[in-house]
């Protein structure tokens, strides 16, 4: 039997959804004439500055496009639903944000996203716009410590962005700003459960088997399997499990600062989001950790996939810095 | 033995599209298993954009490697993903690979076939074992190789390199996946085919049906 979904046609939605999102948001966001998979912050992109371009499949929203903007990236390239864009967009977005002063590519640690980033940034080295990248790689269950450079890219992405966002919107050198992203991405951790599966528009299926009484913990945003799965949990249990994973790779000190993220995979409501926030703040209020800031909801989704992920971004003073720079996007706002 | 044209190619590239369109709901369900279920869209979304740019051009007026250069562009702007890139680096260097021939003897389609799997390894850096196409792609090209020196016809060639293919994607059910998405299954992706593997069977299937 095919899922329930609100849509015309399957293989038009993600461009449907771009019109949509474009006529809600002409006065943070454009399209790049010509390219319509290249989403361009209004105000931002400017001579001097490191361009920031992210990106990614579709099916995360806010993630990618909802953080372009005055602080944040300056364009998301688009692509079909969990897959990667293909060159060209990447490409048309690096062209329209570049300042001269260099152009940062930052995206989730995936197989198809690094093959196409790395083609455009070889197109765009033709261009004559030095192109760098930093991949995203905060998802601890995705694969071992020691294997840092394996993981994938989650919703902590949401923190890696923002930091560089504001160190390239404060006008820092491209060296600074390659910096500042590969630390946020060094100090940021997150952790998922998946309890119910989504499903493609084009296939509208679910695109996993999991028990009506069982939840996997670790597993990616693309319904990608985790590392166990068991039977449904409390909200309290669940929420050990991620950080005690967590916390054992951050291992904060008492009077470090943090910032939180929990986070929606799609169907998740707040009422569930805000019980696990509960009990993330008991168990770093009992090892004295502080809560810089907090975010609750929908950053990272998976189509309408139930589950939720926690993020922990380990701040110092200058990632707290470019966590409180004030940034202006279609989806998001800070400071 | 006639040589084979642009014209060949296109119907090539036509059989390819409809192969993998048949094929789509069952590469979806084994990307599904140990993947994220949309394989066989990416490949149908592919192979049908090659499709539709091939049609309007004037098949007499152009050479092979022009043919493939269209078709490589038109799979990676449709596609992104990881089969973009892989295909399209597979079909621009076999483009190359064949560049100012107005027909393909026997050799050359060898030749296409080497340089197309060549791509595909340097693109996602894959080698023999680790679950993914080249584990079809890599035995098919050198069964071909190996059986055009052996003074085999091209179709028997293809035979060959059809039937390593099959062989070499079941292979892929007793391999621990190392590269791409599944790679993060280590033991739990034992038992399953690649799907990239699985199509690139119906691919090498519909070459061998329409060239050899």
């Amino acid at each position: 039997m095919q899922t329930k979904k609100i849509i015309n046609d399957g293989n038009r939605s993600v461009d449907e959804m771009l019109e949509g999102i474009l006529a809600a948001h002409p006065r943070h966001l454009r399209s790049v004439d010509g390219s319509p998979r290249s989403i361009v912050a209004r105000d931002g992109p400017r001579p001097g500055k490191v361009g920031l371009v992210i990106g990614g499949g579709s099916g995360h929203e806010p993630t990618f496009l909802g953080f372009v903007g005055k602080g944040l990236a300056d364009a998301a390239a688009i692509g079909n639903v969990f897959a990667s864009p293909p060159p060209d967009p990447i490409l048309e977005c690096a062209k329209a944000v570049s300042g001269g002063a260099g152009v940062l590519f930052m995206y989730g640690n995936y197989a198809g996203d690094v093959m196409n980033f790395d083609m455009a940034a070889e197109m765009a080295a033709m261009d004559d716009i030095e192109v760098r990248t930093v991949l995203t790689t905060d998802d601890v269950a995705s694969a071992p410590r020691d294997q840092r450079d394996k993981r994938r890219g989650v919703a902590g992405n949401f923190f890696i962005f923002k930091a560089a966002g504001a160190a390239c919107d404060r006008m820092l050198s491209f060296d600074e700003c390659e910096r500042i992203a590969r630390k946020a991405n060094g100090h940021t951790f997150t952790m998922g459960v998946a309890l119910s599966p989504c499903s493609l528009p084009q296939t509208r299926r679910p695109n996993f088997e999991i028990g009506a009484d069982e939840m996997e913990i670790g597993m990616g945003i693309h319904g990608e399997p985790g590392i166990a799965r068991g039977k449904l949990k409390t909200a309290d249990e669940i929420t050990d499990e991620m950080l005690d994973r967590i916390l054992a790779e951050m291992a904060p000190s008492r009077g470090d600062k943090v910032a939180v993220l929990v986070n929606s995979l799609g169907s998740t409501p707040l009422m569930e989001l805000y019980i696990m926030n509960r009990h993330v703040k008991q168990r770093l209020d009992d090892i004295g950790v502080a809560i810089h800031a907090t975010w609750v909801g929908n950053y990272c989704t998976s189509l309408e996939m139930a589950g939720a992920s926690v993020t922990l971004e380990h701040l110092d003073g200058e990632l707290q810095t470019m966590l409180d720079h004030p940034c202006d996007c279609a989806m998001f706002r800070a400071g | 033995m006639t040589a084979i044209d642009t014209a060949r190619l296109k119907h090539m590239f036509d059989a390819i599209a409809v192969a993998i369109e048949a094929d789509k709901d069952r590469l979806c369900q084994l990307d599904g298993v140990i993947g994220d279920a949309d394989h066989g869209i990416a490949m149908a979304l592919g192979f049908g954009a090659v499709r539709d740019a091939l049609e309007p051009l004037d098949l007499a007026a152009i050479e092979p490697t022009a043919l493939l250069n269209t078709a490589a562009k038109s799979f990676l702007n449709a596609v992104g993903a990881s089969s973009g890139p892989l295909y399209a680096t597979a079909l621009m260097r076999g483009a190359a690979a064949i560049k100012g021939k107005a027909a393909l003897a026997d050799a050359d389609v060898i030749a296409l076939f080497q340089a197309m799997t060549q791509g595909i390894k340097d693109r996602g850096k894959a080698e023999i074992g680790e679950k993914t196409m080249i584990d079809a792609w890599q035995p098919a090209a050198q069964a071909a190789a190996t059986a055009h020196a052996a003074g085999k016809s091209l179709a028997e060639s293809l035979d060959a390199a059809f039937a390593a293919a099959e062989r070499g994607a079941e292979a892929t059910k007793d391999m621990i996946a190392a590269k791409g998405r599944s790679s993060r299954l280590g033991e739990r992706s034992l038992g399953h085919i690649d799907p990239g593997a699985a199509s690139a069977v119906t691919v090498i299937g519909a070459m061998k049906s329409s060239l050899g």
